[in-house]
Order: structure tokens, then C-alpha cells, then sequence
């Protein structure tokens, strides 16, 4: 078997480690991303399980580069296999090729052949027996330590990242997994990587989209949130929990999503800006109140983590199958905000954004997270603070003239929150006249819809409601966790001296209709690309009418990752 | 220079109620507005919170702060705001179709969570709003809605044995046709430390129009009252004929209000993300 023909080339190096229940494949991928972040690398974590609620077959996939990290590759360069069980439920998720290499254990039995079709070599480390030499010994983490020298990782920064992440289960443990990592790592073979590590840096984070989606709650100003526990939701509001508590802030474990909805729009009548999280059943659940809280003008956030739907779907997978719902599911016209996080790292901002922009033009905002994004982890630079000017109008001082509802340049009126002298009102999701009182006459209800909608056409969302990139006649335009593969595509094409531009949306509703139609005026070519498999996208901008009639859709549903191969393809080849 | 008190006609609005001549609701607005001045409460610190129906219409008629959202959410909202604001007296009204039946679940929840809130349900045995159907509170044997013309033939839901089981500390039922003994009545469900639940007959004249004979029917209750022992008041519920008045039971628990204080900020926390 020759160990010296292939060389990882690119920029980036892709593992995947797989085992059956209990073989730990998950906990070595997280230290094993670690210790690519120790070297200073940045990258990506993805975690796929089969449908047992705890324990049962999984794989971890790690890629790490120089380059930010936003989506996982066409293929594994290496495939590491702590037992071959049940590899048949994964194999169609790690892709492999003649210039992989797959580590794996003899004493686990041969490599199956569906593995080996595409002709990667095979090198085989006696995992197992290294284990049971030694006391306590885990052959997960002697596949670690084989795994790490593989990747050109320095010794030091694995030991670090053993004692980081095991550091909670004791000292024997630790102890343990060292020895058998020191084990793997010098057995004989050497690394197959040319990527530099550029040195430990100092400002990078790990952390997960749900994290992420987190913090950017909180830099936004939420300090109430209410919600039901739902997957792939729940770590956002797990994370939140006790970090609001010391901040002043609260979460309350809600009896249904009916609840949870209700719960923030009280909140936020009482003046605190408040948000919830869920999942597609949940919000399905939310639309309702989702009416209400637009109707009265009371500031909400819904994170929706996306995961293959309809109905119970495929809960522990992704899928950008909510854009409609989010878009449309509202009965009544019913203007609202729609946005989408186009990475791990940008969860951050879009989640403040979204919870600021629903405070200061008084009105819903959904964010479309997505399985992907939220329970991946992630090395990245540190996201930086961003002062946006963008707060509830707030009335103290209501005069006797004081109109709720009164109509304003911004078509935003001050609200008077409970315990202001003066300001009483009640908030409705009646139709209601300037004042607030219910109304069903037709000036009220046509004045009053103008006014939701203007505040929202007429408002300058500046330069985030999407990142553009590049240039020529040829365009993809992308949205949420697609964006990954597509900036991946677009790289090469750039680096090979071919142009492309792409626009990755981050705000889908209110539409930038101008914008967008600018930045096509002159497109050859217009590929819409998402993750669902009716190209919601792509009708949507159909309908909304800045789509050439020659634009194509790739729409590929989850639960498979977007590759960024298959965009490629879509696009008609290498350009 | 001390402020004049308030009377009970400075809490209402001045907004003319959309109530049918003759429906309860209106005595129970008027109860609530005295059992307001009574308390000296102070309008601005005050919110209204209810769903939808008729009796659900009463925030607006209130001056104080107001929230009308949906359908069987007014619990829903008022917790989420007493959570936020607990500084706010909060008050909760709505029907018996808005609170047992599409809003059961929150019913439930409001009274095993026990915020501090008051929580009045005018019960009319009907939906008046949509024009008359059962609601939870029916008899089974009522046939007058087109919808259940053979009755529902399930039998209906007694709230204070709910409430009850569900762990709320104060139960009590008025009367809109006792103005004075509900004004009583809801002064002390504002005052109780908790989740205060009242269930009030107050009758629909247009879909139930047998209600009249409520003026009779209804009667306080010859129990001694109130009791602070759980087995009493199931045994005072459960053998009532649901007619007698009064506060049934009244108990402290622990109110439950979430937990926060300021012991950090948020550059500390993000540094839990750093390498
Ligand atoms: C989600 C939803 N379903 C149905 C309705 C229609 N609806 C309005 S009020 C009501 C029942 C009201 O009955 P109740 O709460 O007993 O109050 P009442 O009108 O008798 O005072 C119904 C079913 C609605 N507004 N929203
Ligand atoms: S329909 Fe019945 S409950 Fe509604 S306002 Fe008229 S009398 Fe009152």
C-alpha cells in the first residue's frame, strides 16, 4: 500500500470520523477541531447521528484551513473508522476519492467495499490493541492521536485540546486518553498534509450557530425570552438561559410554543425587547401570535432552526424548507421582517440585527438559522461588536394628544410602555385607529396597513441586507447556510481568473427589490441555489419579479449537505 | 399635598362597551373599577391582559394599561409580562370559552406556575361572541346551538376543581347579579400574594336567556369559608351545585417569579468563546 502518493493539495483538510454507538466518534472530532484551533487554524465541526436519542452510530466531521470555514467539502481526505457498524447509514454523507486515505483498525475487520470503490488508500493503525494495553485505555482516542499526526498537528496542541475538552470528567481520564493519544500519535506513519499552521491567534472563538444565534440575542438587547423546548433549537435557549439571568434578564420554560409566543409579546408590551426560538413545528404553532404581535406593533425575534419538515420531519437534520412559512404564513396582509444568518459567525450579528430592527420599526422578525449552522461548531475570528444605531421609540412623556398608533414621517410611533403616567392605551390585535381604539371602518384598517408596510418599505436597510461579491455576467444568489458552499465555488472560480458574482441574503423580507434588480440588470446568467426541494427562492423572487426569465434554481432538499461540487455542476462547469 | 382618590368611574375609559344591554359583563367591569378604588391602585401601573370574546373585550374599557391579543393567550401574555415587569399589577379577564377551552392548556399552567395575578373569568356557559355555541362549562343536555343541536352530551368542566388540582392558591366564584359581595371578591383576588383565579357567573341575556333564573339559583355558599386545606375545598367544590358564591380557598405557596440579577456583563460572558 503506498503511504507517499497523495498529498493533501488544497487549502483545506476534511476528516470524518465514524463509529458505532459509544465509540466516541463525536468527542474526537471536537478535540481533534480543537487542536487544529490550537495550531491556529480555523474550521468546522458537523455532526451527523442516526435516529436514537442518545448513543447509537455517528460521525463527526471536521474540516479545518488558513481560510474561514462555512461549509464542508466536496469529499473526506481522510476516513477514519473506529469500527465499521452500521457504516452503511453514513456512507452516503462521506463521500470519498482515490486520493483519500482511510485509517482504520484491523482488528475492526476489513474496510467495506463501498468505502473502497473510489480507490483511497488505506492505512491501518491497531487501535484496539494500543487500547487494551493500557489502563482505562480508549481506542477512540489512539484513533485521535493517529488521527492528529495524520493531519500534520502539532503534539502539544492535542494534549492541550484533551485537557480542555475531557478536563470535566476527571484526571484519570485525561491521564488516560493521553497515553493512548501519545500512543496513536507516534505510531508509524507520518503526516499527510501540507497546509502551514499558521500558530495559535489570539482572537479566535469556537462556538456553535445556536451559540452564536445566542449571543447575538443579547448584544441586540434581549433580556426576556420564553420557549418550548424543541430540536434543533433547544441549545439557544439552554446557552441563554442562565447568561439572561445575569444580565438582568430572564427565560421562562413555556407550556407550548402557543405560550412561548404570547409570553414574548407580553413581555415586550411591557418594554423589555424579548425573543423566542424554535423549530418548524413550533413556529407553525407561532404564526398566530406571530399576527398579533405584528398587528399591535409589539417588538418580537423568533430564531426558527431549520430542520427537514414538513410536519415532524427529519428533526435532527437540515433543511431550508421554512422560507414560505416564514414569507407567507401570516394571514391578513401582513408585512414583516425575514432574515437569514450566512454563517456560524455571522448567526452573531444577523440574530442583533433581526432583535434591533424588530425594535426599532415595531414589528415581527424571523431569523432562519438552520440545523447546519446551529449545532456545528465552529473556529472563527472573533465577531466584531457592532454599534447599531436602531432602538424602540419610546414615549415618557405622553401629553393628552399621545396616539399609540399615530402616524409619523417613519410611520413608527412611540410607544408608551405600562408605568408611564399618561401613555395608557390598549394594545390590540384588533384593528385599531391611531389612537388605538378598535375600528372596522375602512379608512382606519387602509391607514393602518400603510402604515406596517411603509415602515418597512421606506426603511434604508443599508449595506447588510446582503453580501455581494465579485463581478461578471454570471450570478448565484443564495440565502442562510447555502452561502457556505456557494462563497466555496465562488473562490475557485476567482482563483482560476474566471469572475462570478454572488448575492447571499441575508434580509429576504421587505425584498430589496432595487437593489437586487441593479445588481442583475446585466446578468448572462442567474443560478438561484438553496436547500429545500421545492427552489422556495426561487419563486419567491420569481413572484416578486426581479428574476430574468432565464434564471435557473438548484434546489436540492436536505438532508445531505449542499456540496459545493454540485453547485459547480449546476453552474455548467469549471467557467 | 396627598393626591385625591381615585373613584370607581376615573378607571374606566369612557370607550363605549360593544356588550349587549343587560349582559353580566357590564357588572363585572363596574366591580372591577370599584374593587380598583378600592385598592388606590394607580392606573399606569395597572394592566388589563385578556383574549378574545365579549368578555375579553374589557381592557379597553378600563383606563389603565390594556393588552387584547388572541383567542385563549391572555394568560399566556400576562405571564410573559409579569415576568418582565413585576413591578405591574396585573389583572387577567376573559370567558369561559377564552380560558377552559382553547386556552386550557395555559389554565392549567398559570395556576400550577402561581404568578402574582389575578385571573377573572366570566362564565356564561356559552360562546357568545361567535353567537352562541357550548363551551366547557355547558350542560350536556343543552341543545339550543345549532351546532350541537342534541346537546354536546359531554359533561361539562367544573374550573374550581381544575383550579385546584392545578395547584392555584385562591379560588373563588361571584356573581355579576352580586355587585357588591364580586367587588369583595375581587378586591381580595388582586390582594392575594399568587395566582388568584375567579370564576364569575355572569350570564349572556342573548344566548341565555334561561340565565335569568341565575337571580335565584345563585346563592352564597353555606360552607365555612374561606379554607386553606386542599381535601376541604375539593369536598366544598365537588359537592356544591356550582351556583354558591364566595372565596372557596385561599393558601400562600411560593409565588413564582424567574430569577435575575446583575452579576455580570456581556464582554464576560463572551469570553467563554475564546481559544
Ligand atoms: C383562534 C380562534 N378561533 C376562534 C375564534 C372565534 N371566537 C371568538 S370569541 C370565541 C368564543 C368566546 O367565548 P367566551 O370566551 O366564552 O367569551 P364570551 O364571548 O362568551 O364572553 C370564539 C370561538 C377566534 N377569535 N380565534
Ligand atoms: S352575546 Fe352574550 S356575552 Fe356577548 S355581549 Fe351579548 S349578552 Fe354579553
Amino acid at each position: 500500500m503506498s503511504d507517499s502518493s497523495k498529498q493533501a493539495t488544497s487549502q483545506s483538510y476534511s476528516v470524518a470520523i465514524t463509529g458505532s454507538g459509544g465509540s466516541g466518534a463525536v468527542t474526537t472530532g471536537r478535540i481533534l477541531l480543537e487542536a487544529a484551533a490550537q495550531c491556529g487554524f480555523q474550521g468546522l465541526m458537523t455532526r451527523s447521528a442516526g435516529p436514537q436519542i442518545r448513543g447509537g452510530e455517528s460521525a463527526a466531521m471536521v474540516r479545518f484551513s488558513q481560510d474561514p470555514v462555512e461549509c464542508m467539502g466536496d469529499e473526506y481526505d481522510l476516513l477514519v473508522g473506529l469500527d465499521w457498524r452500521n457504516i452503511e447509514r453514513f456512507a452516503d454523507e462521506l463521500p470519498l476519492s482515490d486520493k483519500s486515505l482511510i485509517l482504520s483498525d484491523p482488528a475492526a475487520g476489513e474496510v467495506p467495499a463501498l468505502l473502497r470503490s473510489n480507490g483511497a488508500d488505506i492505512l491501518e493503525v491497531p487501535f484496539k490493541k494500543f487500547a487494551s494495553g493500557l489502563p482505562g485505555g480508549r481506542l477512540n482516542m489512539v484513533a485521535l492521536g493517529a488521527t492528529a499526526l495524520v493531519c500534520g498537528l502539532d503534539l502539544k496542541a492535542l494534549e492541550t485540546s484533551v485537557k480542555a475538552i475531557l478536563g470535566n470528567k476527571g484526571e484519570e481520564v485525561v491521564e488516560s486518553a493521553l497515553l493512548a493519544a501519545r500512543l496513536g500519535y507516534n505510531h508509524d506513519h507520518r503526516p499527510r498534509i501540507t497546509l502551514e499552521a499558521p500558530g495559535k491567534p489570539a482572537d479566535h472563538w469556537s462556538i456553535t450557530g445556536n451559540q452564536a444565534c445566542g449571543v447575538g440575542a443579547l448584544r441586540g438587547g434581549t433580556r426576556f425570552v420564553a420557549a418550548y423546548p424543541i430540536t434543533p433549537a433547544s441549545e439557544i435557549l439552554e446557552w441563554l438561559a442562565p447568561r439572561l439571568e445575569k444580565l438582568g434578564g430572564s427565560l421562562l420554560q413555556a407550556e407550548d410554543e402557543l405560550a412561548s409566543i404570547n409570553m414574548i409579546i407580553g413581555a415586550s408590551f411591557g418594554g423589555v425587547p424579548s425573543l423566542t426560538a424554535t423549530s418548524g413545528p413550533g413556529l407553525s404553532l407561532m404564526v398566530e401570535g406571530l399576527g398579533l404581535a405584528l398587528v399591535s406593533e409589539t417588538p418580537v425575534t423568533v430564531v426558527n432552526v431549520m430542520r427537514g419538515g414538513p410536519s415532524t420531519g427529519i428533526p435532527t437534520k437540515s433543511e431550508q424548507s421554512d422560507l414560505n412559512i416564514a414569507i407567507y404564513g401570516l394571514h391578513g396582509d401582513a408585512p414583516h421582517l425575514v432574515l437569514a444568518p450566512l454563517s456560524i459567525r455571522d448567526c452573531v450579528f444577523t440574530t442583533q440585527w433581526a432583535v434591533q430592527l424588530a425594535e426599532h420599526l415595531q414589528t415581527v422578525a424571523l431569523v432562519l438559522s438552520d440545523q447546519s449552522l446551529g449545532q456545528s461548531q465552529a473556529i472563527v475570528e472573533a465577531p466584531p461588536q457592532r454599534e447599531l444605531s436602531l432602538a424602540r421609540k419610546v414615549e415618557a412623556t405622553p401629553d393628552a394628544e399621545y396616539q399609540r398608533y399615530a402616524i409619523t414621517p417613519d410611520n413608527v410611533s412611540a410607544m408608551s410602555l405600562p408605568g408611564t403616567a399618561g401613555g395608557m392605551y390598549t394594545a390590540d390585535g384588533l384593528e385599531h385607529n391611531p389612537r388605538g381604539t378598535p375600528s372596522s371602518m375602512a379608512v382606519d384598517h387602509r391607514t393602518q396597513l400603510n402604515k406596517r408596510l411603509h415602515k418597512l418599505e421606506d426603511f434604508d436597510f443599508g449595506e447588510d441586507w446582503a453580501d455581494v461579491e465579485g463581478d461578471g455576467r454570471r450570478c448565484i444568489i443564495t440565502w442562510g447556510s447555502s452561502t457556505g458552499a456557494v462563497k466555496e465555488v465562488a473562490g475557485w472560480l476567482w482563483a482560476q481568473g474566471s469572475s462570478i458574482k454572488i448575492i447571499s441574503l441575508r434580509l429576504l423580507a421587505p425584498l430589496q427589490h432595487d437593489r437586487l434588480k441593479e445588481l442583475l440588470k446585466d446578468m448572462e446568467k442567474v443560478l438561484v441555489v438553496e436547500q429545500n426541494h421545492a427552489g422556495q427562492l426561487f419563486h419567491y423572487l420569481h413572484a416578486e419579479g426581479v428574476l430574468p426569465v432565464s434564471a435557473e434554481s438548484l434546489a436540492q432538499p436536505g438532508p445531505l449537505p449542499l456540496r459545493p461540487g454540485r453547485i459547480l455542476r449546476a453552474l455548467g462547469g469549471g467557467g | 399635598m396627598t393626591v385625591p382618590a381615585l373613584k370607581a368611574k376615573d378607571y374606566k375609559s369612557g370607550i363605549k362597551a360593544v356588550w349587549c344591554p343587560g349582559c353580566g359583563h357590564f357588572a363585572v367591569l363596574s366591580a372591577l373599577t370599584k374593587a380598583m378604588a378600592h385598592l388606590g391602585l394607580v392606573k399606569e401601573e395597572v394592566a388589563v391582559v385578556s383574549g378574545i370574546g365579549c368578555s375579553s373585550r374589557l381592557p379597553a374599557y378600563i383606563d389603565t394599561y390594556g393588552f387584547h391579543g388572541i383567542h385563549g393567550r391572555a394568560l399566556a401574555a400576562a405571564s410573559g409580562l409579569k415576568a418582565a415587569r413585576p413591578d405591574l399589577t396585573v389583572i387577567v379577564a376573559g370567558g369561559d370559552g377564552d380560558g377552559f377551552s382553547i386556552g386550557g392548556n395555559h389554565f392549567l399552567h398559570a395556576c400550577r406556575r402561581n404568578m402574582n395575578m389575578a385571573y377573572i373569568v366570566m362564565d356564561n356557559e356559552v360562546y357568545g361572541m361567535t353567537k352562541g355555541q357550548a363551551s366547557p362549562t355547558t350542560l350536556p343536555d343543552w341543545s339550543n346551538s345549532k351546532m350541537t343541536p342534541h346537546g354536546t352530551g359531554i359533561p361539562s368542566f367544573n374550573p374550581a376543581a381544575i383550579a385546584l388540582a392545578a395547584g392555584a392558591g385562591f379560588i373563588a366564584r361571584g356573581f355579576s347579579g352580586e355587585p357588591s359581595e364580586l367587588t369583595r371578591i375581587l378586591v381580595e383576588a388582586i390582594e392575594h400574594s399568587g395566582f388568584a383565579f375567579v370564576q364569575v357567573l355572569s350570564g349572556c341575556v342573548t344566548y341565555r336567556p334561561d340565565q335569568k333564573l341565575w337571580k335565584e339559583e345563585v346563592h352564597p355558599s353555606e360552607s365555612d369559608l374561606p379554607t386553606d386545606d386542599p381535601v376541604k375545598a375539593a369536598q366544598i367544590i365537588q359537592a356544591g351545585d356550582g351556583k354558591a358564591t364566595g372565596v372557596i380557598y385561599a393558601k400562600q405557596f411560593p409565588v413564582w417569579q424567574p430569577e435575575n440579577r446583575m452579576d455580570s456583563n456581556l464582554n464576560t460572558i463572551e469570553k467563554e468563546f475564546l481559544l
